[in-house]
């Protein structure tokens, strides 16, 4: 372990959090988008992981975080999908550009 | 207290008049015009009680203020009361007012029938009465205001009754705007005459502003402005809203206008009652004018000669029946104002004051005679011109004679009641100022000219018919009371009953006195014996001897020509005008471009909202780069240190 530098994981979180950006900017399918963003929060989590780790290892403040999200990420997922699905019980479709009637 | 019964003479027409205003379109047949009369005939008689209790029962100089309460206080010096007053004058006018109004309700019950706004009539009818009485029973001069624009109101919808006429609108129309713009004088002057006296109470006005001492004690600070005292200006503002409701020259163009509206109206409203509410007022507030402000009793004299003389040589050319006797109202009300006018110049003498008051009420009765036999008349014969009369003396035979006795009335004949009154007038006239009094003479020389006219023109000037028109009992019935009224008037002993101060007058008649006008009068009579009571030639060759001067009246000396340049032409192009076009461009302009670019501004910037998710988060991710930015760039120093 101690032969992985912090810089390496630090690339692997940004490499990780922007291609999550990139996909929920790019996708059209809604499943797709929130697989996006649980990349976004897993980029954060290896962020927590790795300062806690390398900075403050007698700490456990960014593990705790890292629990926190997991949970926050469950539940978001959770009230997502259930969106999604009404979505798609109401227009039939689960694209992105379908559904901008959701703006009224 | 009988006094006490005075708040039912205004409670009555007012309740009349809301009743009727609501309920009125139910009631079928006649129903609302008998409920109008029966209310009218009850405040009459009440009325008279109150007379008769004022002057018989107690010694009839007394003032009474009944009911006053303070209505809005400004400060603790100036408030406005609102009250019944209850002298001599004011209760002779309630007399007179409601004695007419009663008369002609009855009148109008046959008259009006089968008008689809029957009920309406009635309730405007009851609404006149009530804005009336509470003038003349006004405790504060800013009540009276009050009462005056509602006497305005009333009138403009009578006026206005027949309203799919155009001319009858336009009418209603012309009148409210010509006393309307009058009454602006009227209210600045209240302002100003309170500024000055610290009240508006009229008891209290007169006595702060009449009493010997005023003008010695310096209680009331004279302010001057260009060598007349406030006083003076406000008095004369007062004045104009007097002469406006009045119709005296200048401001006389709206009555004969006014003659669109139902006969009855023109008896009751511009023949006795409404038009002498200027009168009245000037009446009123008479120990003020005679005491501080004699210059505007000078010209109060001048403008009742002009308009008396102005509106009997019109008179003289007209030939509709209604308008000869709107010339012949204006003319007579000429003569009361003159009468209160030339107070001024008789050294202390205030017999023109019972005078005017004196034809005040005896023109009350024949003009409203006059006026509903006009009535029957043109309900006859179906028109208005008097071309289409003539020889009617046999079919209008009860018409006939009220008619000739209130013509004879009016010409001041002995010993019908205009010739007491007139008598009166021309005598204090005389004794004031004889310039006016010759003026004077030859208005009434002219008045028995062209009333005498009107009379052969109607009755004979044709073969007499002998198909008998109907004279319904409820014209008839009218027409008699105030045919006697026209007959027993004039030996009422008026000096006894009003008068300025709390000595009686006597009004004394010297024969020498009367010869002069009664035997121009006679002459005239001759005259248009002559000319009228056949058809003759001699008119059509008088009028062509003079000729530019004939149709210089025949048109009323172009006033109403004037008026429509100066307000159609002057004020209309030089000062409408331009505030339609900075109204339009400016402040219209400014609030438009204020509309546009919004609607502009947020047609542009809706396109954001687009309603896709992705594109919101693309702005947000914007947002988020540029915050970020700008706080490295402010802090960023601090972050590497």
């Amino acid at each position: 372990m101690e032969g992985i530098p912090l810089l390496h994981i630090l690339i692997l979180s940004t490499a990780l959090f922007f291609i999550g950006i990139y996909g929920f900017f790019t996708r059209r399918n809604l499943i797709t988008m929130l697989i996006s963003i649980e990349l976004i929060l897993n980029s954060v989590n290896i962020n927590f992981v790795a300062f806690n780790k390398y900075l403050y290892p007698q700490q456990l403040e960014g593990i705790f975080f890292n629990i926190f999200i997991i949970a926050i990420a469950a539940a978001e997922v959770s009230l997502a999908i259930a969106i999604i699905i009404n979505l798609y019980r109401k227009f039939n479709t689960i694209d992105i550009e379908d559904t901008n009637t959701m703006k009224h | 207290m009988a006094m006490n019964l005075s708040i039912l003479v205004l409670i009555l027409p007012f309740l009349t008049f809301v009743g009727l205003a609501f309920f009125g379109k139910r009631l079928s047949g006649i129903t609302a015009g008998i409920i109008g009369s029966i209310s009218t005939g009850i405040i009459s008689l009440i009325a008279a009680f109150i007379a008769f209790n004022y002057w018989v029962m107690s010694d009839g100089k007394s003032t009474m203020i009944l009911f006053n309460f303070p209505w809005l206080t400004f400060n603790e010096h100036l408030a406005i009361n609102m009250g019944l007053l209850l002298d001599s004058l004011s209760i002779m006018m309630v007399a007179v007012v409601t004695f007419v109004s009663f008369m002609v309700h009855l009148y109008s019950i046959e008259y009006l029938k089968g008008e689809e706004r029957y009920g309406s009539y009635f309730a405007y009818l009851s609404l006149f009465t009530f804005s009336m009485l509470g003038l003349v029973l006004s405790v504060n001069i800013f009540q009276i205001y009050v009462f005056w624009e509602l006497v305005g109101v009333s009138s403009f919808l009578l006026i206005g009754f027949y309203y799919q006429r155009p001319s009858a609108v336009a009418a209603a129309k012309k009148a409210f705007i010509v006393t309307r713009f009058a009454d602006l004088g009227f209210l600045v002057g209240i302002l100003i005459l309170s500024f000055e006296a610290k009240t508006l109470d009229i008891p209290m006005l007169i006595e702060r502003l009449s009493s010997p001492d005023t003008l010695t004690s310096g209680n009331i600070k004279m302010h001057m402005v260009g060598g007349l005292s406030v006083i003076s200006i406000a008095m004369f503002l007062i004045f104009i809203g007097g002469a406006g409701k009045s119709a005296m020259f200048p401001l006389h163009i709206w009555l004969p206008d006014a003659m669109e509206g139902p006969t009855p109206v023109s008896a009751l409203i511009h023949a006795a009652t409404m038009v002498v509410a200027g009168v009245y007022l000037v009446a009123r507030l008479f120990p003020v004018y005679f005491v501080l402000t004699p210059e505007v009793l000078h010209i109060i004299s001048w403008v009742g000669i002009i308009s008396a003389l102005l509106a009997a040589l019109i008179a003289c050319t007209q030939t509709d029946i209604k308008r000869v006797l709107a010339y012949s109202t204006i003319s007579q009300i000429g003569y009361m104002m003159f009468s209160l006018g030339i107070t001024a110049y008789s050294h202390g003498e205030t017999l023109g004051y019972t005078a005017s008051l004196f034809h005040l009420f005896t023109h009350a009765f024949f003009k409203a005679l006059l006026f509903l036999a006009a009535g029957v008349i043109i309900h006859a014969v179906h028109s208005n011109e008097v071309a289409q009369m003539g020889g009617l003396r046999k079919s209008l035979p009860t018409t006939h004679i009220a008619f000739l006795l209130a013509t004879l009335a009016i010409s001041g004949i002995p010993p019908l009641s205009g010739f007491f009154s007139k008598e009166a007038i021309l005598t204090a006239t005389h004794h004031a100022n004889p310039v006016i009094f010759w003026l004077a003479v030859i208005g009434s020389s002219l008045t028995t000219f062209y009333m005498f006219r009107l009379y052969y023109l109607i009755f004979w000037n044709k073969p007499a018919e002998h198909h008998r028109h109907h004279e319904h009992a409820l014209f008839s019935i009218p027409l008699i009371i105030l045919t006697l009224g026209t007959l027993l008037n004039g030996f009422i002993p008026f000096g006894q009953f009003i008068s300025v101060g709390l000595e009686k007058v006597q009004i004394s008649f010297e024969l020498g006195m009367a010869a002069v006008p009664v035997g121009g009068s006679l002459l005239a009579i001759l005259l248009a014996t002559l000319w009228y009571a056949k058809s003759t030639s001699y008119p059509d060759k008088f009028v062509s001897l003079l000729k530019n001067f004939y149709r210089w009246t025949y048109r009323k000396f172009y006033f109403d020509e004037l008026y429509q340049f100066v307000t159609h032409k002057i004020i209309f192009n030089l000062i409408g005008r331009p505030i339609a076009w900075f109204d339009r461009n400016i402040v219209d302009g400014t609030m438009n471009a204020m509309a546009w670019g919004s609607m502009y501004f947020s047609q542009a910037i809706k396109r954001i909202q687009s309603g896709n998710v992705q594109s919101y988060t693309m702005y947000f991710l914007g947002g988020v780069i540029i915050l970020l930015s700008i706080l490295l760039y402010a802090y960023g120093y601090n972050l590497i240190n």
